[in-house]
C-alpha cells in the first residue's frame, strides 16, 4: 500500500513537471545532463557534454568552458553541479547564480584528452549559435580548420538562420570543406562544394581541392582539379600585380633619390659622392621635427612630414650650396677631383652626424593617415608605399615645371648645355652653379624626409642609396629628367621581377652586370645630350 | 724627369725598400727583447701590410696618374688575388681544421657540403694558387677592360661601372652557397709551404717577400713608364682624342695597362693574406676601393714613387688614428681628400718637389691639363 502510495505520488509528481513550462522541462533535460557530470565516469561526462551543447540552455558554453579549464565541480552531498567563472565566483551550473557552498565538499570533473577534443567540438558549435555575430565568424572558421564530420548538421541549421553576410560565406566554405571529402556524400553535393571552394580562390582552398583522395567520383575529381588550375591561375596573376607594385614603389624611390642627382651631374658634370648625405640630412631633420613636436605640441604629429618638407629642402638645400661654394667651385673642369672631394665630404658629414646623434638608428613615426594599407582583390598596398609614389611624381613634375618654366630653369638649363655662351649671354654662371646644387641638394633632402618612413634613419642611410643612384643616373643619362624617370622605374621593376626567380643578392648582381654591359652599348646612358660641348 | 728605367727616384725608393727588407726582419729576429732597438712581434706583419697596400698603390697609380682611368674598383682586384691565396692556405689545413675533414675546409663541412666544388681543384699546389693569382684578376680585368674601353667607357662613367663591378663582387662573395666562405671568409690557416704562419720566421719571410714584389713592382712600372709604352700612355691620359687621331689604337694600350695593372693588385693581395691571416668580401666593399685612390692622391700621383709614400703615410696616420682618437679618423681621412684635390693635387712629392725647386709653396696646377673642347 506505501509503496502504491509512494508511485502515486512520484506519478503525480511526473505529471505536474512534464504539465511545467518549456523552461522547467528543459531544466528538467539539462539537470539530467549535469546528473551525468555527478556519476564521474569519462563516457558519462562525454554524453553529457554532448547533450549540454545542444540544449541551448544559457549557462552551457560557461558551463563547458569551465570544465575544460578544470573548475566544474560537483558536491558531493546533494551532487549539485557548480562551477567558478572566469572571476572566481562559484556558481550553480544550472541557474548561473552564485551560490554558496561548502568548498570543501566539492570534488572536480574529471577529463581526459578524448573527452576534451569533445568539449572543444561542443564549444565550438555552441558559438556557432552564439549571439555575437562576431563569435559565429570564428566558430566558422574554426569549423573550417577542423573540417570535422560531425558538426555538419549545425553547421546547416547555423546556416539557415544566419542573418550576416559575411559569416554566411564563412559558414557556407566551411560546409563546402567538410562536404568535399566527405566520402559518402552524394556526387552532385560534392562538386558544388568543390565550386565554392574555387570561387573563394585563395591557397588554403586550393590546398583542399588536392586533398581529394584518387577514388573519389570522377565528377568530383574532375571539378576539384579544374578549380586547383583556375585557383592558380588567379593568384598567379595577383602575384604578377604585387610585383608590379613593389618594383613601382622601390622605383619611385630610386627616382627621388636619383633624380637631385643627376640635375648637378647634368648641369656641371659633378658626381656628387656626398649625394647620399643630403638624403641623410633630410631625414636627420625629420627627425629632429617630430622630437620637437613630440615635447612641445604632440597635437601637430599627424602634420609633422609636412613642417618637415619645406625644413628639410632648406637645410639640404644650404648645404649642398655651401659645399658648391666651399670646395666643388675650385674644382671645375676636373670631374674625377670632384668625385674624390665630395667622398671625403661625404665621409666628414657622416662622422658629424654620427658624433651628433650617435651612431644608432633613430625613430621616425609615422602619421595616422599613412598606416594601415589598401586591399584590392589578392594586393595589399601598404599606405605610406603608396604616398611616397605620389610624393616622388609630385617632386618630379614640380621639379619639370621649374625647368621649363620659370627664368632659373631656363637659366639651368641654358648653362647645363654650353656654359661659355651662357655667360656670354649674361648669365652669372657661379650664381646659377650654387643655385643649382642647391636645388639638387634639397631636392635630395626631400627624399630623405620620405625615405625616413621606409628606411632605418642612421648615419649610414645615405651608403644604402648611393650606388644606385649612381646606376639610375648613369643608366637613364643626363639628358633630361624623364630619362632618370624611365631608368628609376625600369631599375626598380626588373630588381623586384628577378626577385622570385633569382634572389634578391642574386637579382641585384644580375641587374648591375646588365647596366655594366647596357653601359658598352650606349655610354651615355639612355636619355644622352648630344652635342660637341658635351663631350668635355 | 727620367732617361732611362733606374733614375735618381728610383734608386732612392728601391735603396729604401730593400733595406727595410734587411733591417726590420734583423731588428725583429737578431735584436733582443730588452734592447730598445727591438721590433715587437706584431709590427712585421704590419709594415708588411704597408708594403702590400703600398703596391697596390703602385698598380691604380700605373692606371690612373699615367693613364688618366680612374679605377675605384681596384679594391676587388686586390681581394681577388688575396682569395686566390687564401684558397691555397685553406685546402693547406687539412684535417688540423675544426672539423677535422682531410679535404674539406671547415666552412663546407659546416653548410653540409659533400665534395669539393670544381673550382677548388688544384688549389693544393703552390704554383697553381701562384698562377691563378695572377690570372684571375687579370683575366676579369681583361674582359671588363676590352668591353668597356672599346665603347670608349671614360671618365666619371668608367668610375661608376668600376664601382658597380667592386660591389657586385662583394655581393656575389657575401653569400654563403657560393663556395668561398661566405661573410666569414676564409681565416684560420695554418701552414704556408709547410712553415707555420704563425712563426716569426715566416713572418719576417713573408715581410722580405712583400719588400721584393714591392721592388719588383716599381721596377716593372718604371720599365713600362720609360718606354715607348708609357709614352703612348702618358699621350693618352693628357690627350686621348688627339691620341687616337694619331693612329694609336687607344682601347688596346689601356688594356694593358689595365690588366697589368690588375695583375699587380692581386700580387698584393696574395701577399697581404697570410700576413692578415683572413680574407673576406669586405675587402671587395666599394669605400676600401676609393680608399687606395687617395692614397695615391696623397702621395703625388703620376709619380710612381708618390704613390708607395702616400699609402705607407696614409695607413701609418690610420693606424695611428683609430688607436689614439678613433672617432676623429674619418673626419681626418675626410679632410684629407678634400685638402689634397683643392690645395695640393699633386700630392705631397708635388708639394716637395715645388718648394724645393723655387723655396716657396704655390698652389700647383693639377698634372693633367682641363682639356679645351677643340681636343
Amino acid at each position: 500500500m506505501k509503496t502504491l502510495r509512494l508511485h502515486l505520488v512520484a506519478a503525480l509528481v511526473v505529471a505536474l513537471t512534464a504539465l511545467g513550462l518549456c523552461d522547467a522541462a528543459r531544466a528538467d533535460a539539462v539537470d539530467h545532463s549535469l546528473a551525468r557530470f555527478a556519476a564521474d565516469t569519462f563516457d558519462q561526462t562525454q554524453k553529457a557534454i554532448e547533450e549540454i551543447a545542444v540544449s541551448g540552455h544559457p549557462t552551457a558554453e560557461d558551463v563547458l568552458s569551465a570544465l575544460a579549464a578544470g573548475r566544474l565541480f560537483v558536491h558531493t552531498a546533494d551532487k549539485a553541479v557548480l562551477y567558478r567563472d572566469a572571476v572566481g565566483v562559484l556558481r550553480s551550473a544550472r541557474s548561473g547564480e552564485p551560490a554558496e557552498v561548502d568548498t570543501q565538499a566539492l570534488k572536480p570533473v574529471r577529463v581526459n584528452n578524448r573527452v576534451r577534443r569533445s568539449i572543444e567540438a561542443a564549444v565550438g558549435s555552441l558559438t556557432l549559435l552564439s549571439a555575437d555575430p562576431e563569435k559565429r565568424r570564428q566558430a566558422a572558421l574554426a569549423v573550417l580548420k577542423s573540417r570535422d564530420a560531425a558538426q555538419l548538421p549545425l553547421l546547416e541549421t547555423a546556416l539557415a538562420r544566419e542573418s550576416d553576410a559575411a559569416t554566411r560565406a564563412s559558414l557556407a566554405i566551411a560546409r563546402a570543406a567538410i562536404l568535399l571529402l566527405k566520402a559518402d556524400a552524394p556526387d552532385t553535393d560534392r562538386v558544388r562544394a568543390a565550386k565554392d571552394l574555387t570561387s573563394r580562390g585563395d591557397q588554403e582552398s586550393a590546398a583542399l581541392l588536392r586533398s581529394v583522395p584518387p577514388d573519389a567520383p570522377e565528377s568530383v575529381r574532375s571539378a576539384a582539379a579544374a578549380g586547383v588550375t583556375k585557383i592558380e591561375h588567379r593568384l598567379a596573376f595577383w602575384a604578377y600585380l604585387q610585383n608590379m607594385a613593389y618594383g613601382l614603389s622601390l622605383g619611385s624611390v630610386l627616382l627621388l633619390a636619383a633624380v637631385g642627382l643627376a640635375i648637378t651631374f647634368g648641369q656641371m658634370g659633378v658626381i656628387n659622392m656626398a649625394h647620399g648625405e643630403m638624403v641623410m640630412l633630410g631625414a636627420y631633420t625629420t627627425f629632429l621635427v617630430q622630437d620637437v613636436i613630440r615635447t612641445r605640441a604632440p597635437g601637430l604629429f599627424d602634420v609633422s612630414l609636412f613642417i618637415a618638407m619645406p625644413l628639410a629642402f632648406l637645410v639640404a638645400g644650404g648645404v649642398g650650396a655651401a659645399i658648391e661654394r666651399g670646395v666643388i667651385r675650385f674644382l671645375y673642369g676636373r670631374p674625377l677631383e670632384t668625385l674624390l672631394a665630395t667622398w671625403g665630404l661625404s665621409l666628414i658629414l657622416q662622422q658629424t652626424v654620427r658624433s651628433l646623434f650617435g651612431p644608432t638608428n633613430r625613430e621616425v613615426g609615422t602619421p595616422s593617415f599613412m598606416s594601415g594599407a589598401l586591399e584590392i582583390g589578392g594586393l595589399s598596398l601598404t599606405y605610406n608605399r603608396v604616398a611616397i609614389v605620389l610624393f616622388a611624381v609630385a617632386v618630379f613634375a614640380v621639379l619639370l615645371l621649374v625647368l621649363r618654366r620659370t627664368p632659373l630653369g631656363l637659366q639651368v638649363r641654358a648653362v647645363t648645355q654650353n656654359r661659355r655662351m651662357a655667360a656670354a649671354m649674361g648669365i652669372r654662371t657661379d650664381r646659377i652653379d650654387a643655385l643649382t646644387f642647391g636645388l639638387g641638394s634639397g631636392v635630395a633632402g626631400l627624399a630623405g624626409v620620405a625615405l625616413s618612413q621606409i628606411d632605418n634613419v642612421s648615419p649610414n642611410l645615405g651608403q644604402s642609396y648611393i650606388i644606385d643612384s649612381f646606376l639610375v643616373v648613369v643608366f637613364g643619362g643626363v639628358g633630361n629628367l624623364w630619362g632618370t624617370l624611365v631608368g628609376a622605374l625600369s631599375l626598380g621593376i626588373a630588381n623586384k621581377f628577378l626577385e622570385p626567380f633569382a634572389g634578391a643578392v642574386l637579382g641585384k648582381i644580375l641587374l648591375l652586370v646588365a647596366i655594366i654591359l647596357f653601359i658598352q652599348k650606349r655610354p651615355r646612358g639612355l636619355f644622352a645630350l648630344k652635342g660637341r660641348a658635351v663631350e668635355a | 724627369m727620367s732617361r732611362g728605367v733606374i733614375d735618381r727616384t728610383t734608386l732612392v725608393v728601391l735603396a729604401l725598400v730593400l733595406g727595410a727588407a734587411v733591417v726590420v726582419p734583423a731588428l725583429n729576429l737578431a735584436v733582443s727583447a730588452a734592447s730598445p732597438f727591438h721590433l715587437s712581434d706584431h709590427l712585421v706583419p704590419l709594415i708588411g701590410k704597408y708594403l702590400c697596400f703600398a703596391l697596390l698603390a703602385l698598380a691604380v697609380d700605373l692606371v690612373w696618374g699615367f693613364c688618366g682611368i680612374l679605377s675605384l674598383g681596384h679594391g676587388a682586384f686586390f681581394a681577388l688575388g688575396g682569395y686566390a691565396m687564401g684558397m691555397y692556405l685553406m685546402r693547406q689545413i687539412g684535417s688540423r681544421g675544426v672539423y677535422a675533414h682531410p679535404v674539406l675546409p671547415d666552412f663546407m663541412v659546416f653548410l653540409n657540403w659533400k665534395e669539393l666544388p670544381w673550382f677548388w681543384h688544384g688549389f693544393d699546389r703552390f704554383w697553381f694558387a701562384a698562377v691563378m693569382v695572377l690570372f684571375v684578376p687579370g683575366l676579369l680585368a681583361a674582359v671588363f677592360g676590352w668591353f668597356a674601353f672599346r665603347s670608349r667607357v671614360t671618365g666619371v662613367y668608367l668610375s661608376i661601372i668600376t664601382q658597380a663591378l667592386t660591389f657586385a663582387l662583394m655581393l656575389a662573395f657575401f653569400r654563403n652557397d657560393m663556395g668561398f666562405g661566405g661573410n666569414n671568409g676564409l681565416t684560420d690557416f695554418k701552414d704556408i709551404l709547410g712553415f707555420s704562419v704563425q712563426a716569426r720566421s715566416t713572418r719576417a719571410a713573408l715581410f722580405v717577400a712583400s719588400a721584393l714584389a714591392l721592388a719588383a713592382g716599381y721596377l716593372l712600372c718604371r720599365f713600362i713608364i720609360a718606354s715607348k709604352l708609357g709614352k703612348v700612355l702618358v699621350a693618352i691620359r693628357d690627350a686621348e682624342s688627339r691620341t687616337r687621331f694619331l693612329g694609336y689604337r687607344v682601347e688596346n694600350f689601356k688594356l694593358v695597362a689595365f690588366t697589368v695593372s690588375a695583375m699587380l693588385a692581386g700580387v698584393a693581395g696574395a701577399l697581404y693574406v697570410p700576413q692578415v691571416g683572413i680574407i673576406n668580401p669586405g675587402e671587395f666593399a666599394p669605400a676600401n676601393s676609393i680608399e687606395v685612390v687617395i692614397w695615391v692622391a696623397v702621395g703625388g700621383r703620376g709619380t710612381l714613387a708618390g704613390a708607395v709614400l702616400g699609402a705607407l703615410a696614409v695607413n701609418a696616420g690610420k693606424t695611428w688614428f683609430t688607436g689614439a682618437i678613433p672617432e676623429l679618423w674619418l673626419f681626418a681621412l675626410g679632410g684629407l681628400f678634400v685638402v689634397i684635390t683643392l690645395l695640393l693635387p699633386n700630392g705631397i712629392l708635388g708639394l716637395a718637389s715645388e718648394v724645393f725647386r723655387t723655396g716657396r709653396w704655390r698652389r700647383s696646377t693639377p698634372v693633367r691639363p682641363v682639356p679645351s673642347p677643340a681636343e
